[in-house]
């Protein structure tokens, strides 16, 4: 029991890391990192609750196609918010080069 | 070591101190996992779980390993909405941008080259191998589709100039293969004995690794697709000129 | 006894996993989180392993540490090929303060 005890602490531990990280940081990679690190704690939480020691029975196995499910899921989700967050540095950038261009512009036809 | 710490703490401010609202939020993501930390250690020792439910019917599923019988069969309408979820991520991926691919063809060292010609025929047959073995030992889908996928990582990580010209009429029907498939065995078994993805008698075994196979591909393909972070370059749709931002041209 | 050399090991595993997400989350260089992202994963499937689930540490080995690292190693790429663009652009203004015809200027407006 010991050991269910410590992964599924160290499982609750990882979780309250990536939600500190990802509400302080403002990176959008960082911020990606610590959701990806919160459902690693999640997982860890359900596989070991689902733990028992060699000899004393079968591991129920729902839990692990549980996590193997939320595992390809949040790898999915994962590629889909890199490529949002590379979209919102692209399109930023367009933003930031329209403005410069026209500040530059009205600077020119002033003077 | 000092040195660089010094250089970190004054590109940071958080390095210094934290100001008063990160530490309010450290205070409270503390407190939310004191409480997580409470209710895990006084959850009951010995949960009643579902083994032995899975153990008594094991022998009905037509796999031998519990967690591909609980995956496609007791549990495989999550399966099935799981391979939807990756299908909406590719169209999400389509939707956004263009995949970036190199402008020009560059020169692929040898040993780059002879890496990618002997690793990804073994990779594809291990995937093969661990879709096959998922039926007895561990393994399956998810574990094949994602050896194909690192297959497909390496083949863009390589930039192989004829990546470029892959038509993109098979690779759409490459990724919708393995959902069609998942459903259309859903809808057979619900004509045939009036669940959905209730295999009858039997047949089970066969229609988990038809399922199994199909999908690996898709889920390969999926992952590879995402990797490449975009849609393909020629469309089947002839797009206007000017839909696509302007500053897609040096990075797309 | 075997069980105390497993706890020994489950401990030294948990810390080397607790370390390695705290140096992950808090490195100023977001190339070194990932590098150290992937390196947790793989520790990670030690853990699945460990835990009597080899279904999952498959995945994990395969999903978490081969595929979500160069996604994320791809993205940064991505971005920082983005933002040179975009500082490339404002030297090229700076220098020759052409602002005519240009085709960028005429689509984004």
């Amino acid at each position: 029991m010991i050991t269910t005890l410590l992964y599924s602490l160290t499982g609750m531990v990882l979780f309250g890391m990536g939600l500190f990280t990802l509400i302080v940081h403002s990176h959008p990679l960082r911020k990606i990192l610590a959701v990806n690190v919160m459902a690693t704690g999640v997982f860890l939480i359900l596989v070991a609750t689902a733990y028992i020691p060699f000899g004393k029975g079968a591991i129920d196995p729902v839990p692990h196609a549980m996590v193997l499910t939320g595992i390809v899921v949040s790898v999915s989700v994962t590629a889909l918010a890199l490529i949002l967050a590379c979209r919102l540095q692209e399109t930023s950038n367009l933003d930031l080069r329209a403005k410069t261009k026209q500040s530059s512009n009205t600077k020119e036809s002033g003077t | 070591m000092k040195t660089g710490k010094v250089i970190m703490g004054q590109t940071r401010n958080r390095h210094k101190r934290l100001d008063w609202i990160q530490r309010l939020f450290l205070l409270l993501v503390l407190c939310l996992t004191t409480l997580l930390g409470v209710i895990l250690c006084s959850s009951p020792e010995t949960a009643p779980g579902l083994a032995d439910a899975v153990a008594h019917l094991q022998g009905r599923s037509g796999v031998e390993s519990p967690v591909t019988a609980v995956l496609l069969n007791f549990r495989g309408y999550d399966t099935l909405l799981e391979v939807m979820v990756l299908l909406l991520a590719v169209i999400g991926a389509w939707s956004l941008t263009k995949a970036p691919l190199p402008d020009q063809i560059t020169d692929i060292s040898p040993v780059q080259l002879g890496v990618v010609r002997l690793l990804v025929p073994v990779m594809c047959l291990v995937a093969a191998y661990l879709v096959w073995q998922g039926s007895h030992l561990a393994g399956g889908a998810f574990q094949g589709g994602a050896i194909i996928g690192a297959a497909g990582v390496l083949l863009l990580v390589s930039e192989l100039p004829w990546l470029r010209d892959i038509p993109p009429l098979p690779l759409r029907i490459g990724l919708v293969l393995g959902p069609l498939v998942f459903v259309g065995t859903a809808l057979f078994c619900l004509l045939w004995t009036g669940n959905l993805l209730g295999y009858p008698e039997g047949a089970g075994g066969w229609l988990i690794l038809l399922i199994e196979a199909a999908c690996a591909l898709s889920i390969g393909l999926t992952l590879a697709l995402l990797f490449a972070g975009g849609r393909p370059e020629n469309e089947l749709v002839k797009a206007d000129k000017q839909t696509d931002f302007p500053c897609n041209r040096e990075s797309l | 006894m075997i069980y105390s050399i497993l706890t020994f090991f489950d401990i030294i595993l948990v810390l080397t996993l607790l370390w390695l997400g705290w140096r992950l989350l808090d490195t100023e260089d977001i190339f070194k989180a990932i590098v150290l992202f992937i390196s947790f994963g793989l520790l990670m499937s030690l853990a699945w392993v460990r835990m009597r689930a080899p279904d999952v540490a498959l995945a994990e080995a395969a999903l978490g540490a081969g595929l979500t690292g160069p996604l994320f190693l791809a993205a940064l790429r991505r971005m920082r090929r983005a933002y040179k663009g975009e500082r490339r652009l404002d030297s090229h203004e700076n220098r020759e303060g052409d602002h005519g015809t240009d085709p960028e200027q005429t689509q984004a407006t």
